[in-house]
């Protein structure tokens, strides 16, 4: 599904990403963890297009296409998600019209047609009942004042409704009390499927307790350090990233 | 400049869509601005004495006035000799139905999505329209009679009303009031006409539509609107030129009266050329909007988009003189490339428990400067009048400005004032989200744009929402920076 090769990237003279490789088939959940400043959250906005970087080498491909020369919305409407570490507030403009908006703009680009209203209002409430908000939440504006909490829950209703194919959650787990990750993490293995993928992005091995990665690699300095099993992630808990960081200046 | 900031400026960059010629026989007076001109302009309407008595009073004022300096606007001095103040579609005769307009300002007004023709008319919409200088049809004017409701062309109102016409014309704005209000009085041609008798709820939307077409002319209209005790009418208005280098005048006065518990709601969503990217053409757009609370408990309510025109001077008030009357202003102002708006509204509280509630949204793009200037006034006496105001500024891209000038006047220490005002900038991260989300660049500034503009959207009536918002992506594109 995604491949990344020996992808260098900086953001103005500073090199960010030094090479790194990665392979996610169908149905996988990758985690990528690593210390603050290691490369993790600008390896999520490249893949999702944000600007202010340069790749300087490597390439990405994405169902067999150069992922590098899409749009940020041609990723979008490809299938590409990202559960943004900080959501921005739009006033004014309502959950419910931002959802039926970016659903009608993926749906044209693949030859469909426009949702049906009735129908659309009906999926929505189906999923904002598993995610545990209220439906006055699709009426307010988007993240217009909604606590940390409720701005992930947010994402993660997108999520379920445009129905990604890679999903690229940026520290999802920041901010969120015990309750409010676990109602998250039920929304995101709810979603996982034969054929989509997951990379999650995360500081800590916490949320990896909640949605069980096949993978886990340590980001350090812009390189993937190390990869392995779940068991990693629980070994950098005890050990801290100092363990990596040690190992990687022999 | 970031890629972001192309995507802005792309945006920015729209077609016009009405800005096509209509290619007719015209009668229209050579430039030049003297007491010849008015009495011609007089003679060509037939009008009887005391109108022309009251142009001429009002160019004698003129004369001794100055243009105004204190708006934040910066533009080439008119030369009021260069502008015709006349011109008319040739008719042989007045036509008498719909039938004997000529088709081509028939198809004008389709091209601009306004249909005359009896078949295709909006539904539950009046309309007046006006072309140059005359108005060339109004449609539903028996309907509306049967009601009681009289609509029609000011020229006509002023031989089949004159007692109206001389009893409200100059009441709320008078030609001394200031220098584009005298130049109006002195050389109006038409505009529409509007009464509404004692406790009748006018039975449909009345609408005017303004179109420019003649190059070199100015176009000076004058609404009135009359609403009695316990009536109610909704009014749009709607404007559009033809794109010329060449700027062109439009120097409008509106006046309305609400008497007791009468209320009046008039909606504008004006779009006259802008002129092009580099400041090139476009509408100057000085216009005098006043309403006059007259009665106890009456209501005045302006809703303005303003996307159009190369300068926006424009103040649409409200005097609230009956006890308990209610003012309101909800204002949307857009400029981009090089557009300056100065304006913004005043709020005169004269009677007890008046109430008056202020929204204004500035927009700015490309190198746009956008001013609200607003005042609000309490004067001895208006026990606990009440005024809420918000400002709110949105600035895309780096190279525009926004500017806020509130006037507070207050002599009534009863009386409770609230001021809330803030500036915001489209940020990059809300692009991206909406990008992220599968739109388009335009469509999520034209969305984000749309949302901050909600609060004053939603007191347009239905048709005018629609193509409000339609109006403000089309001013907009270009703008994503």
């Amino acid at each position: 599904m995604l491949s990344i090769q020996h992808l260098e990237a900086r953001a103005g003279e500073q090199a960010i990403l030094n090479g790194i490789s990665l392979e996610i088939k169908p149905g996988e959940v990758h985690a990528i963890m690593g210390p603050n400043g290691s490369g993790k959250s600008t390896l999520s906005n490249i893949l999702a297009g944000r600007e202010g970087y340069e790749v300087t080498h490597g390439s990405v491909t994405y169902e067999g296409k150069d992922l590098l020369v899409m749009k940020p919305e041609e990723r979008a409407r490809e299938g590409i998600f990202l559960a943004f570490q900080y959501p921005v507030e739009i006033p004014g403009v309502s959950n419910i019209y931002l959802l039926k908006a970016a659903l009608n703009a993926i749906r044209k680009h693949h030859g469909q047609t426009e949702v049906d209203a009735m129908d659309f209002l009906q999926l929505v409430k189906s999923k904002i009942k598993s995610l545990n908000l209220d439906e006055q939440f699709l009426y307010r504006g988007v993240n217009e004042g909604f606590s940390g909490g409720e701005k992930k829950r947010n994402e993660i209703l997108q999520m379920a409704i445009l129905e990604p194919r890679l999903c690229i959650l940026d520290e999802t787990d920041s901010g969120l009390d015990i309750d409010a990750l676990k109602i998250v993490a039920d929304g995101v293995n709810a979603l996982r499927s034969p054929t989509r993928s997951f990379i999650m992005v995360t500081h800590y091995q916490r949320l990896l307790s909640y949605i069980k990665p096949d993978v886990v690699h340590v980001l350090a300095q812009g390189r993937i350090v190390k990869s392995g099993g779940p068991e990693l992630a629980l070994e950098l808990e005890a050990r801290g990233y100092g363990w990596i960081d040690a190992s990687l200046n022999h | 400049m970031s890629a972001s900031q192309e995507q802005i400026d792309n945006l920015i960059h729209k077609e016009y869509k009405p800005g096509f010629v209509t290619d007719l026989e015209a009668d229209t007076l050579p430039p030049g601005l003297n007491e010849e001109v008015i009495r011609a302009i007089s003679q060509r309407k037939n009008e009887p004495p005391f109108m022309l008595a009251w142009r001429l009073k009002a160019y004698e004022q003129w004369l001794t006035m100055s243009e105004p300096d204190w708006a934040y606007l910066d533009y080439q001095a008119i030369d009021y000799n260069s502008i015709s103040y006349y011109s008319a579609p040739k008719v042989k005769e007045a036509p008498k139905s719909l039938d004997e307009v000529d088709p081509k300002l028939i198809e004008t007004y389709k091209k601009l999505g306004i249909p005359l023709h009896e078949q295709e008319r909006l539904a539950g919409v009046a309309v007046d329209a006006v072309f140059d200088s005359v108005s060339v049809a109004t449609t539903f004017k028996h309907k509306l009679k049967e009601a009681g409701v009289i609509f029609c062309s000011f020229s006509e109102a002023v031989h089949t009303h004159p007692e109206l016409i001389q009893q409200y014309l100059g009441s709320v704005v008078p030609p001394s009031d200031n220098f584009f209000a005298a130049l109006n009085a002195a050389v109006f041609s038409d505009g529409s006409f509007v009464f509404i008798p004692k406790g009748v709820r006018c039975p449909m939307e009345l609408s005017t539509y303004f179109r420019i077409n003649a190059a070199n002319t100015g176009q000076f209209e004058r609404t009135l609107i009359i609403a009695e005790d316990y009536s109610h009418v909704s009014y749009l208005e709607g404007c559009t030129a033809p794109m010329r280098d060449e700027n062109q005048l439009h120097a409008a006065v509106v006046e309305l009266i609400a008497l007791d518990h009468a209320e009046i709601k008039y909606s504008t969503v004006q779009n006259w050329y802008s002129g092009d990217e580099e400041g090139r053409g476009g509408i100057f757009n000085f216009v005098t909007k006043r309403g006059d609370c007259r009665g106890r408990h009456a209501k005045i309510s302006w809703t303005q988009v303003e996307t159009g025109s190369a300068i926006t001077w424009k103040y649409p008030s409200c005097i609230l003189r009956g006890d308990h009357s209610i003012g309101e202003f909800y204002s949307v102002a857009v400029s981009n490339h090089r557009q300056q708006a100065d304006t913004g509204t005043k709020m005169i509280h004269i009677g007890k428990n008046t109430k008056s509630t202020i929204i204004s949204k500035g927009i700015s793009a490309g190198r746009a400067e956008n001013t609200y200037r607003g005042q609000v006034k309490i004067l001895p006496g208006a026990l606990n009048a009440r005024n809420y105001t918000q400002c709110d500024s949105l600035l895309i891209g780096p190279k525009c400005g926004a500017h806020t000038f509130p006037y507070i006047e207050i002599k009534e220490p009863t009386a409770r004032l609230e001021h809330e005002a803030t500036t915001a900038k489209i940020s990059e991260d809300q692009l991206f989200f909406c990008q992220q989300r599968g739109l388009s660049a335009e469509d999520a500034v034209s969305m984000i744009v749309n949302g901050f503009c909600k609060q004053v959207f939603k007191e347009l009536p239905m048709e005018f929402a629609v193509e409000a918002q339609a109006l403000l992506g089309i001013s907009l594109e270009g703008s994503v920076g």
